[in-house]
């Protein structure tokens, strides 16, 4: 089964396309870490996936073929968007009580857990919070929805490196457990080192690279993939200047 | 993190995803809106003290008066104007709510409780948190806005219940041969009533939550539904209103109409043998000079008597107006439409809210 499948996926915003004929699919049961520079599409990508956007062209379709954004997408869908938005004035115990309220499923008992292993106390406001405590409550909102995906969109742009760590151990420990595909999107290649066996890599608007992380190393020659997504990078940005 | 290890649920067939019941959006709407809700009720709750405080007295001194026998001695002469002068004072002054605050509140309910609820979303980027949840984007709006709009209806509808009882007394019919002190229902404060207060907050509570969905800011948003709010009263006050239904005719001045205190007259003018003379209710200068020279002007004094001295010279005097007992009809008309345009304007958005690209 394709977790996400898109054939020739397009938005425009007025004349210019942020993403132009875009195919992939990418395998259920994967970490895919989607990469490239800023600009490049990766929110357009991940915001067509989740239905928050229409396509201008083409399709897209999630969890084995069904609409992005119809209900039974959003069902087994989890976002955490850029910045993780939450209601700031908000106390953490009533993020959590929204949740549940606006899900099918909600695993209240692993919430709890969770939230106090990170320390995080209930009756603050969500707005109170470190930047690295609201990217946890986010995602573990987010985990506690028992998602079939879990799709983060720059989620640890604007955290530390120890708060970083921390996020990817997190969502690590939860793809590993196996019941949660996952596609995260990121420009801070050396944290996707760990964790991504699948990567999709974006440029200018279009897909440049798919595949499965240990394939693409082994048919391009490459150590890493930091490597790899440089080399690509560098590639495409000159053969953009020399046209 | 033994918590994480779950069995995989079982794939769930489209066809038999139950949705999320909607009845769960009422806690999450009141723990998203309590604090503009609660101002709500903060400020209708004391503006309700301050009528019930002022509204009082004003009963007390008119059940006196209306009770005062016999009417012409000078006590009862005493308490008739005792009334008179604090009921003129409650509906001109700036000690009643004949003032322009009463009027503002609708606007200020609908664009504060209103224009927030998506310009907030979207402003803040939560919108992608909110519409991605599985209870689905356009049913989430539908359900807050739907229930926003019920309790702000429901207190606005209480709180026009007082209105009309805090002016019971000015409006009812029998002051005249007294003297007590009398306006139309159909002017004073006619959209603060049971059911037009209710009405035109869901129309400024619904142009407040569009301009937020267009505009995605929340000031910008709440100042263009201020405007927007302003014209629409506006129109209706100067416009609309007085064509709800066609005004009566009679051959009259407006002093000696039938209810001629609680009636709202909307127009005056006169006619000689069957053809139209003059607009308004004053005749023009030439007219008096004419055939009312003779009248003193100091005596001219007595409302209508120029209109007699006309009459004898066969002018007949006209006034249109529309009598206090379509009071309610009225309410229902005004409430009517505002409550259809309320009703367009939230499936407008909840359109927007489905089609939008984020």
């Amino acid at each position: 089964m394709n977790i996400v499948e898109a054939s020739g996926l397009g938005k425009r915003y007025g004349r210019s396309w942020a993403l132009r004929e875009c195919t992939l699919a990418i395998p259920a049961g994967r970490v895919a870490a989607l990469v490239g520079p800023n600009g490049a599409g990766k929110s357009t990508l991940l915001n067509l996936a989740v239905g928050l956007t229409a396509p201008s062209a083409g399709d897209v379709t999630v969890l084995g073929g069904r609409r992005a954004g119809s209900p039974a997408a959003l069902d087994g869908i989890a976002f955490v968007a850029q910045d993780t938005p939450l209601y700031k004035n908000l106390s953490v115990a009533d993020m959590i009580y929204i949740t549940r309220s606006l899900n099918r499923r909600f695993d209240q008992p692993y919430a709890r857990a969770r939230l106090d292993e990170l320390g995080i106390p209930l009756k603050r406001k969500a707005g109170k919070l470190s930047g690295g405590q609201q990217a946890q409550l986010a995602l573990t909102l987010a985990l506690a929805r028992r998602p079939r995906l879990l799709v983060l969109d720059e989620p640890v742009a604007m955290l530390d490196p120890v708060a970083r760590h921390d996020f990817m151990a997190t969502v690590l420990a939860a793809a590993s457990a196996g019941a949660v595909s996952v596609l995260l999107s990121s420009h801070v290649l050396t944290e996707l080192e760990r964790v991504a066996d699948y990567l999709i890599l974006l440029s200018r608007g279009q897909v440049r690279l798919a595949g499965a992380v240990d394939d693409l190393l082994a048919t391009h020659g490459q150590a890493s993939l930091e490597e790899l997504a440089l080399a690509y990078l560098r590639e495409t940005q000159t053969s953009e200047v020399t046209r | 993190m033994t918590a994480m290890t779950r069995p995989a649920r079982p794939d769930e067939d489209d066809a038999r995803l139950r949705p999320v019941p909607w009845r769960r959006m009422a806690g999450v709407t009141w723990r998203q809106h309590r604090i503009a809700l609660a101002g709500v009720a903060v400020l209708l709750g004391a503006l309700a003290v301050w009528l019930w405080s002022i509204g009082t007295p004003l009963h007390r001194a008119y059940a006196a008066a209306v009770a005062c026998h016999p009417a012409s001695s000078l006590a009862c002469q005493n308490l008739v104007s005792t009334f008179n002068v604090s009921a003129t004072n409650h509906a001109m002054g700036s000690k009643g709510p004949g003032g322009v605050l009463l009027q503002l509140l609708p606007a200020l309910i609908g664009a504060f409780a209103g224009a927030p609820v998506l310009a907030r979303e979207l402003e803040t980027g939560t919108f992608r948190y909110a519409w991605t949840q599985g209870f689905g984007r356009w049913r989430w709006a539908l359900a807050k806005l739907v229930a926003l709009a019920v309790v702000l209806a429901a207190a606005t509808a209480a709180f026009g219940a007082l209105v009309s009882w805090y002016y019971q007394p000015e409006f009812a019919t029998g002051n005249q041969a007294p003297g007590l002190y009398q306006t139309s229902p159909l002017v004073t404060l006619f959209s603060l009533r049971e059911v037009t207060f209710p009405a035109w907050t869901l129309a400024a509570f619904t142009i407040g939550v569009l301009a937020g969905m267009l505009i995605r800011r929340v000031v910008p948003a709440i100042v263009a539904t201020l405007a927007v709010y302003a014209g629409l009263a506006f129109t209706a006050g100067a416009f609309l209103r007085e064509h709800y239904l066609a005004p009566l005719v009679t051959a009259s001045d407006n002093f000696n109409l039938p209810g001629a205190g609680t009636a709202w007259t909307i127009s005056q003018w006169s006619t000689k043998d069957g053809r139209f003379a003059f607009a308004g209710g004053n005749p023009p200068l030439n007219l008096i000079n004419q055939f009312c020279s003779s009248l003193p002007a100091a005596k001219a004094g007595p409302p209508g008597s120029f209109g007699q001295c006309l009459a004898q010279h066969g002018y007949t005097q006209w006034t249109s107006y529309q009598p206090a007992s379509r009071f309610w009809p009225f309410q229902w008309i005004e409430g009517g439409w505002l409550l259809a345009l309320s009703a367009l304007l939230i499936a407008a958005t909840i359109w927007l809210v489905h089609r939008r690209a984020a």
